[in-house]
């Protein structure tokens, strides 16, 4: 069996052999169900859509998520079970993709388990349960672009609290890149600088260009623009494409700074 | 089948190993010897591949470790430190990883279980958690995982370390009787150890090779006739 489908069924395997699978899954759960009815609104709105789900996953997962992936490596090096498994005939890239997966179907686990909210929706209404699939799909690599930053912060530092809290920053800048408030706050931004009096006449058109250039090529780079195209049911390659692009970059990261720190 | 040349590990406040170099060859039981802090582990574990030497070159059964690092581990077997396990994992669950691992299978990887298992006696701990098992028990489970896949190669750190009289004994007979063929290097303090089973020693000292030797020959070299006194002089 191939190295990565080993240590995928091992790490898998492992978190439900303590508690932590099943307390993170309640409070995922009891959190997801709270900010689809209570927050969300799901009854006061009137639409048979899972939307005020979807819009509030991205919330939900910078904090759940790098609660997950903090234990990736810092857990390895902790118990010194890192020197077991580089030891063994397998590549760092192949340990990497391996947690990473598992860590991803664990998630996967926790989402397909708001199926309930899939069924009140159905019961109380007609929804497209086309684009609500989609919508979980969309969901699903969300996740897994949130749970590659945290691997990769994981395998930064040896401290859990640390990994944490690194992946919960990297993720936010990610995910608020994209916002309709950032956004518009970078282009005023821009705006007003280009008004200073320091600079000539010509620039200032070309400062505010820079500006708005600057701020849309951050907003591409937010999970929150490609996530939001999918979660109303669209599936488009370029979302999926940089989804699978962060992931790939994240996840050679990760080994890349395992090997780094095997040679200092 | 093991082969260093020139290894060396610095850090940036300490040089941890200093131009090693030394070679072991089927049928040797090498012993590294050495104070606390001389570089015993950290040689090991470039040997095994788990960290990179800033300069000089190892490998196993003429596989770089650097160059070729999957076939000089599938070659090896490795007892860490401390035998660190996945604690939370069964005895019988986490030998079944390293034989995946390992890719044995069918037949080969039944009767190598069942050999590894009943030589180490872990029968009555099979179906326990490992991090519940105690000292002696965790230890000879990571000398499961080590022996394992029968690798030509082994490097055991401290394999004893921690053990009862009784189980001290046991693992050296094991280490003697898989020694024919194979290539072991055991690191450790307990000098009674090298008399018993190694048949020659190496010295380490602050990084530096200091004496390379069969234990009578290092015995020979101090007065009073005892490797605690040759230690003694060329560690200090």
């Amino acid at each position: 069996m191939k190295p990565v489908g080993i240590i995928l069924r091992r790490e898998f395997a492992s978190y439900f052999a303590t508690p932590l699978a099943y307390v993170f899954i309640v409070i995922f759960l009891v959190l997801s169900g709270l900010c689809t009815f209570y927050f969300g609104a799901l009854y006061e709105r009137g639409q048979a859509d899972l939307l005020p789900l979807f819009n509030y996953l991205p919330w939900l997962y910078l904090f759940l998520v790098p609660a997950v992936s903090m234990r990736l490596w810092a857990e390895e090096r902790k118990t010194g079970s890192i020197e077991l498994l580089f030891t063994q005939p397998i590549t760092i890239w192949q340990a990497v993709v391996g947690k990473f997966l598992a860590a991803w179907a664990f998630i996967g686990i926790a989402l397909l388990l708001t199926f309930s909210i899939w069924i009140t929706v159905n019961y109380l209404g007609n929804p497209d349960n086309g684009a609500a699939f989609a919508g979980y799909i969309g969901a699903w690599i969300l996740a897994g672009g949130f749970l590659a930053v945290g691997s990769c912060m994981s395998a930064l530092t040896n401290n859990q609290v640390i990994a944490f809290v690194l992946a919960l920053v990297v993720c936010t800048v990610f995910t608020l890149a994209g916002f309709n408030m950032v956004t518009e706050w970078s282009h005023e931004l821009f705006a007003g600088i280009a008004h200073w009096s320091f600079w000539g006449e010509g620039m200032r058109e070309g400062i505010q260009s820079f500006g708005a250039a600057l701020t849309d090529g951050i907003a591409t780079l937010s999970f929150y623009t490609h996530f939001s195209n999918i979660m109303r049911g669209v599936l488009d390659l370029r979302d999926l494409l940089y989804f699978a692009l962060v992931i790939v970059f994240f996840l050679l990261a990760s080994t890349v700074l395992l090997d780094a720190r095997k040679s200092r | 089948m093991i082969k260093t040349q020139n290894l060396t590990k610095k850090y940036q406040w300490l040089l941890a190993v200093d131009d090693l170099s030394f070679s072991a060859e089927p049928g040797e039981v090498l012993g590294f010897l050495g104070p606390n802090g001389a570089g015993k582990t950290t040689t090991m574990r470039m040997i095994a591949g788990f960290i990179t030497p800033t300069s000089g070159s190892a490998s196993i059964c003429g596989h770089d470790v650097l160059s070729a690092p999957l076939a000089a581990k599938a070659a090896l077997g490795y007892l860490p430190e401390g035998a660190p396990t996945y604690g939370e994992m069964t005895v019988h669950g986490f030998l079944d990883f390293i034989a995946d691992l390992r890719s044995l299978e069918g037949t080969h990887r039944k009767s190598r279980l069942d050999y590894v298992i009943g030589r180490l006696q872990l029968e009555p701990v099979l179906e326990q958690t490992i991090e519940t098992l105690s000292k002696g028990f965790k230890r000879r489970v990571g000398l499961a995982q080590a022996i394992v896949h029968d690798p030509k190669v082994l490097i055991l750190d401290e394999p004893t370390d921690g053990l009862d009289p009784v189980q001290k004994h046991e693992v050296r007979a094991l280490i003697k009787e898989i020694a024919r063929e194979k290539t072991i290097v055991i690191s450790t303090h307990i000098l009674e150890e090298v008399d018993a089973v190694c048949t020659r020693a190496i010295i380490i000292a602050r990084g530096r090779l200091v004496a390379d030797d069969t234990p009578a020959g290092l015995s020979a070299r101090a007065p009073s006739g005892r490797l605690d006194d040759v230690f003694r002089t060329l560690a200090a």
